[in-house]
Order: C-alpha cells, then structure tokens, then sequence
C-alpha cells in the first residue's frame, strides 16, 4: 500500500497528492511517469511525475478530475493509501544526460499548457539546480486553471502566464505567447511543449515553421506500461514507437499528432459510462436516451 | 465395463452455455474417473512418459497412489518437482509431452496424464493440503526477477533447498502470463492461479509487486546495495509485434496481450471492475497460436462474431490441438490460408474492414513449414470493427538494456545455459521466454527448474 501524506488542490478540479514510494523516489527523474492503481478493481492509471523527494522517499503526482477514476481518486484524503504505484516508467528526459556546459550554451524554453505544467516543473527545476536557467510560459483557457505559479517562478528565470480569455497575465494562447516573445526580441532554439494534445500540436507547427527544435511529452492510453501491451502506441516519422518504453518524450515534429488525438478518443464512450454509472448510480442502466 | 482402449472422458461445460460466461470450459475428473483412468496406465518397468516431461514429474509414481485413492499421497510425487500442478494439468501441451510418449498411446488412447494431474492438485487444493517443506536455511539471499511460470518455479525450488527468495514482479498481481495472457475459461485465476502462487509463499518466498527492475531498481542495485547473492531473470517474453500493414494504428486494433490484459488482469469482462475493453461486434485475430485462440474465444464470449485468420493451413496452426477443437466448437469462424494486407479505417479512424488475400502453400521455408504465397488476385474483404494482432512478441530491452556485461544473441533474448541458466555475468541466471522468445509454460518452469539447480551449485561453490 501506498500512503497519501500531503494532498492539496491546485484549482477546483487539479488535485496535488506526494505519496509515500521509496523505491519510486529513490530512481526516480525528470520526464518519467508512474502508474497508480487505486483499488482491487480500479484502472491502472498513468501520471507524469511532478516532483520527488529522495531523502523523504515521497513522490509528488498531479491530476485532474476528468473522469470516474481521477474523481474517485481526488476523494482520497491523507493517511489513506493506494493500492498500487509503480514507477518509475518510460524515459527520463533527454536534457538530463546532456552535459552542463551543452545545456547551458542552449536557450530553452519550456511551454506548459494547463496540467501539463506540473511535468514540466520538475524538470525547469532540475536545470535550476544545475545552474541553467529557463524560461516557462504557463497557459491555460483561464485563470483559475493556472497551476504551480509561484513554484516555478521560484526555478525559472522568467515565468510567463497567458490565458485564452485573458481573465490573468497575458491574453491568448500560448503560441500568441511564444510569438509576442519572439517579437520582443527573445531567442530559444529548444523547446519542450507539454500540455493537451492540440497544444502540443500547434505549438509543434510553429516551431516547424521558425525551425525551433520542439520536444513533447505524449501520455496517450496506456495498460501495462512496462512496454507489454502496445496500447499507447504512436507514429513517430516512419516508426511506430512505445510512448511507455520509448518515450513518453518525443521530436514533436515528427509525432502524428492527429492519429494520437484519435486514438485518445478510444474509450470515450466507455469512460462517459462509467462516471454516468458513478453518478446516477444502479438508476443508470444507459440506452434510455434521456441522459447526454 | 469402459473401455480399456479409450480414455475416460473429462466433462465440459456445453459449448452453447460457455460462450456466455468466462468460467471453465473444462471441467475435470471426479473420484470415479480419476481411479478409473488410473487403472489405464501399463505401469512401464522404463517409463516413456516421464522422459516426455520438461520437469520430469514421476508419472507412474503419482498415478499408482491415486488407483488406491491416495491422493494426498498422489499431491507429494507431484510436488517434488512442481510447484504449479493445478496450472500444468491444465495448460501443458501434454499431448506432445508426456502423453505422446505413453506407451499405451501406441494401440490406444494415451492415458490422460494431465487431466489426472489436474484432479490431484486439484483435490489437495480443495482439501487444504499444502507441499511440506523441510530444509535447513542457508542465509542466503535469491532474488527473482518476474512472478511467471519460470520464476515462481525457480523461487519454489530455492525455497525448498532453505534460499531466502524474494520475487519481484513489475505489475500489480502475481503470476505474470497465468494471470495476464491466459483467461479465467482456460484458468481460473481466483482458485487454481492464487492458490498455487499462496503455496509458492508457504515456502517462505516473499513476493514485491510494483517493481519493475531496470527502471525501480535494476540488477547491480540489487546485489550491491540489497545484499542479493544471485538472481534469476524470468522476465517473459514482452513487446508485441504489429504486421507493419495500413491503418493498423487505427482505433479498433490491439495487440493479443492488451485485449487478453484488459480482460484477464484488469478483469474488464465484469462490470464492477473500471478497466474499459472495446466490445466489437465483428472480430478478427490475426495469428494461429494458442495466444491467438485465448483472443479469439475471449472476443466471443464479449459478444461477437469471431473470426481466426491465419496465413498457413489447419496443419499448421501452433495452437494446442485442444484449444482449436474447443474454438471451433463454439463457433469461431477460422478464415485458413489467409492474410490481411490492409486494415480498412473510416472518417473517423475506426476500423471498418480488413483487405486480405488468400494463400496457398508452396516449398517448405526455414522452419520446415511449407510457405505460405499469395494466390493471384485472391483479394477480398473482410467486414470487421476489430482486429487482434496475436503475432508474437520481441524481447522487452529493460534488463538487458539495465545490466552491463549480460549477453544477448542477435533476436536480443538473453543468452543462458540451458543446463543451468548461467548468463554471461556472475550470480545471475535466466531462463524461460526472455531466453527462448514466447515459448509454453511447462518449458519456462524446466528452466526456473534448472536455473534453481544452478543457483544452488553456484551458491554452494562461492
């Protein structure tokens, strides 16, 4: 069992949870993900990792409450545990096996779109340590969906936040962000997008454009993630690649970004079931027509 | 009075009734049955059909105890050289094993050794006997990497010689392809597969889900900083292979190992459980193995109409002879000496159909099989919303990828002693489908069997 010791909502529905994993903290790094089973019947689920503590061995998740299992999961409190967490999975991020003096003679930016922005903390963080210092847009649609502010400004050298309907920071999304950026004279020839699936793409044919190299983090459908399923496949250039072993990060000009957001819509039907079945209970049986 | 020349038959649930549900298909020998299939067995002075054994079980010696009825006494021959009888009387291809080498066999129907073995694990499992164990502890420490049928195997082996063994194993639940791959109609998981695993633990081997060793912890870690003296890989056989044809990333194609994970671990086919599987209405699984069978008769059994499409002919099907007769059965349509060369995907990236052609066998290639080729302008469609790739799997490169020094041949499975499952490094052994590619059950509990035996010498010697 796995113990819940801090828990903290971000916003209305994005839950922050550090959970007790020793052998997870111990091994764990920027751009890697875990996998947290609730329950005897619930799903695997997959998350990307937001931050780690090696000596408190705790490591730190974010989620948002998008379906019946992230629902449920927002309602445990601490002191209650999880069934099962296993991880780290996938690779760390590339930028952690580059030398110091290589990343510090890149200009990077990271841009973050909505929860996205707790994978990229850990890693802006990480860079921090090591004496580099990058930039961050934060985006989302508004401000009550902007997360991790204030934690990452302290590791960041400039924050920007933007959202869609400009109720904080600047207005727009965060490729008006980049390009405002770009105008007022700011360079980067890395970046790492993490965010939705339609951000990431947009951003990807942006940089293709400015000849940026753009890398994204994919977290599509996932069972097993240990590379056994084949569930989360995708198409990287010519290549089908693994996003649980292969990745989850990828050359965002090169990942087929429609055929993903596709696949995403694999279980749709099925996920709206449950949480239908979760909140109207044994009335739900479905096929009535009057429900949504 | 039965007949001596004919095997005494194993009821089954009625095909008509089974395809409803996902309970046992067959449904094993009573007493009676078991007694009187036992008094089948010539008792040979050289008995053939432990020869036939990968773990060389005594067979005549198991099979005397239960023609007087000693099935307790039946349960211990096993035991002594398997720690899963339940799960080998049920899964082991015994007809290419064991039974094919019965001398009863030559003028008859062999003596049905794995139905028999099935009834005594069984009746020791109802009647609460566990193996016995008694050996002095070594103070040693084993660590197992995997929870499947090679490294439960290994793990036992070591327990009973006074190893302290510890598993661990990457995903939630024990037992790894018994509980993943092979489903509940085939092999109940919550009595026949925990149970054996439950008897594993009663030797003293600790068991630590949710570690996945090359990314948790990896190899060295585990012998330099956990105080581990040896380890034995039984990682299994890992990533499934996809064709490489259009449209097979479309929505509506899966791997055998998602769709059997979905419903076999995760347990999708029931309700109560949150794990989502997509439920076609029209079904194809491509390949002719038994994983391919497991798909097949899972898919049915969810509802649809379930078709096999496999490049060569019925001789050639991998699948156990059992498992196809079973299939057929129940009503699987098998689409032989055919293969897809297109999934056909709509406007909204589903699966609407499968291009395929037909083949027909020509000169015998490598593997001594004739080869399949295509027949010309053969091509027609097959109307499905599903496909199952059930094509086999390549090495999973986590360990191997983890471990300096640990030698792998040019399919990238680990090289090892077959004798003894040495690898290429000191202290650490291997052994079952990370070695041999997927392979059955029974071979991977001979190699956790060997590998147990040289773990021993090894640890003797140091």
């Amino acid at each position: 069992m796995y113990e819940i010791v801090k828990k903290e909502f971000l916003s209305q529905n994005i839950v922050l949870m550090d959970i007790k994993a020793p052998r997870t903290a111990k091994h764990c790094y920027p751009g890697q993900f875990v996998i947290v089973k609730m329950d005897e019947k619930g799903e695997r689920i997959p998350l990307t990792i937001c931050d780690y503590n090696r000596d408190a061995g705790t490591v730190t998740i974010v989620f948002q409450t998008i379906g019946a299992s992230t629902k449920m999961m927002a309602e445990y409190e601490v002191g209650d545990s999880f069934r099962d967490f296993v991880g780290p999975l996938g690779c760390k991020s590339d930028l952690i096996d580059e030398s110091i003096d290589e990343l510090k003679a890149k200009k990077i930016l990271f841009v973050a779109g909505g929860v996205g922005t707790a994978p990229v903390y850990p890693q802006v963080k990480w860079l921090h340590e090591q004496g580099v210092d990058v930039d961050v847009i934060i985006g989302a649609r508004n401000k009550e969906l902007i997360i991790l502010e204030e934690e990452m400004k302290k590791v960041a050298a400039n924050v920007y936040v933007t959202t869609d309907d400009g109720s904080y920071g600047r207005t727009g999304n965060v490729n008006d962000c980049l390009k405002a950026l770009l105008a007022e004279g700011k360079e980067y020839n890395h970046i790492v997008a993490i965010g939705p699936l339609i951000m990431m793409k947009f951003v990807c044919l942006l940089t293709k454009e400015l000849g940026i190299k753009t890398i994204v983090s994919m977290n599509p459908i996932m069972v097993d993630g240990t590379g056994m399923c084949g569930a989360c496949r995708l198409t990287v250039g010519d290549e089908i690649k693994f996003a649980c072993v292969d990745g989850p990060e990828f050359d965002g000009h090169l990942v087929n970004f429609d055929e993903a957001m596709k696949r995403q819509q694999l279980y749709k039907t099925e996920e709206g079931r449950a949480l239908l079945r979760e909140k109207e209970g044994a009335t739900h049986h479905g096929g009535c027509g009057h429900c949504e | 009075m039965a007949d001596v020349l004919k095997r005494v038959p194993v009821r089954e649930q009625d095909a008509k009734v089974r395809v409803t549900n996902f309970e046992e298909v067959c449904l094993g020998y009573n007493m009676e049955e078991a007694v009187a299939e036992a008094e089948r067995c010539l008792k040979c002075k050289n008995p053939q059909c432990q020869k036939g054994c990968p773990v060389n079980i005594d067979i005549p010696g198991f099979i005397k105890e239960v023609q007087t009825k000693n099935i307790a006494g039946a349960y211990n021959v096993i035991s002594k050289y398997s720690a899963l009888p339940a799960v080998c009387g049920r899964v082991c291809p015994q007809e290419s094993q064991c039974e094919a080498k019965c001398i009863r066999g030559i003028k008859a129907e062999p003596v049905s050794i794995g139905k028999l073995e099935r009834f005594v694990a069984d009746w020791a499992r109802e009647n609460n006997i566990q193996p016995k164990v008694e050996a002095e502890r070594k103070g040693k420490k084993v660590a197992v990497i995997g929870s499947g049928p090679a490294g439960l195997t290994c793990a036992g082996d070591l327990a009973k010689m006074g190893y302290d063994v510890t598993i661990f194993e990457a995903l939630h639940e024990a037992g790894g392809v018994l509980v993943y791959g092979i489903p509940e109609f085939r092999l109940p998981k919550r009595t026949v597969v925990k149970s054996e695993i439950e008897n594993v633990k009663a030797l003293g081997v600790k068991i630590e889900t949710n570690v996945i060793i090359g990314k948790s912890t990896t190899i060295d870690q585990l012998m330099d900083e956990e105080g581990f003296d040896a380890v034995f890989i039984g990682s299994g056989a890992g990533l499934p292979k996809f064709m490489g044809i259009p449209g097979e990333n479309a929505n509506g194609v899966f791997s055998a190992n998602e769709f059997l994970t979905r419903n076999n671990l995760m347990k999708a086919f029931d309700e109560s459980y949150d794990t989502p599987i997509f439920r076609g209405k029209k079904v194809a699984v491509v390949g002719g193995g038994n994983v391919a069978m497991d798909a097949a008769r899972t898919a049915l059994r969810l509802g649809a109409t379930t078709y096999i499409v496999y490049r060569r002919s019925e001789e050639e099907l991998p699948a156990r002879v059992e498992e196809v007769h079973h299939a057929k059965e129940e009503g699987i349509i098998f689409k032989l000496l055919t293969n897809p060369t297109e999934i056909l995907v709509d406007e909204n990236g589903w699966v609407k159909g499968m291009t395929c052609v037909e083949m027909e066998l020509g000169e015998p290639d490598v593997s001594g099989r004739r080869k399949p080729v295509v027949k010309e302008g053969s091509e027609f469609e097959l109307e499905v919303d599903t496909v199952i790739m059930s094509l086999g799997t390549s090495p999973n490169p986590l360990i191997t990828s983890t471990t300096e020094g640990l030698e792998c041949n040019r399919h990238k499975c680990i090289v090892a002693d077959e004798a003894n499952g040495q690898t290429s490094r000191a202290g650490v052994f291997a052994g079952g489908d990370a070695v041999t590619g997927a392979a059955t059950v029974i071979l991977a509990m001979g190699a956790g069997r060997a590998a147990a035996k040289g773990i021993d010498e090894y640890l003797s010697n140091k």
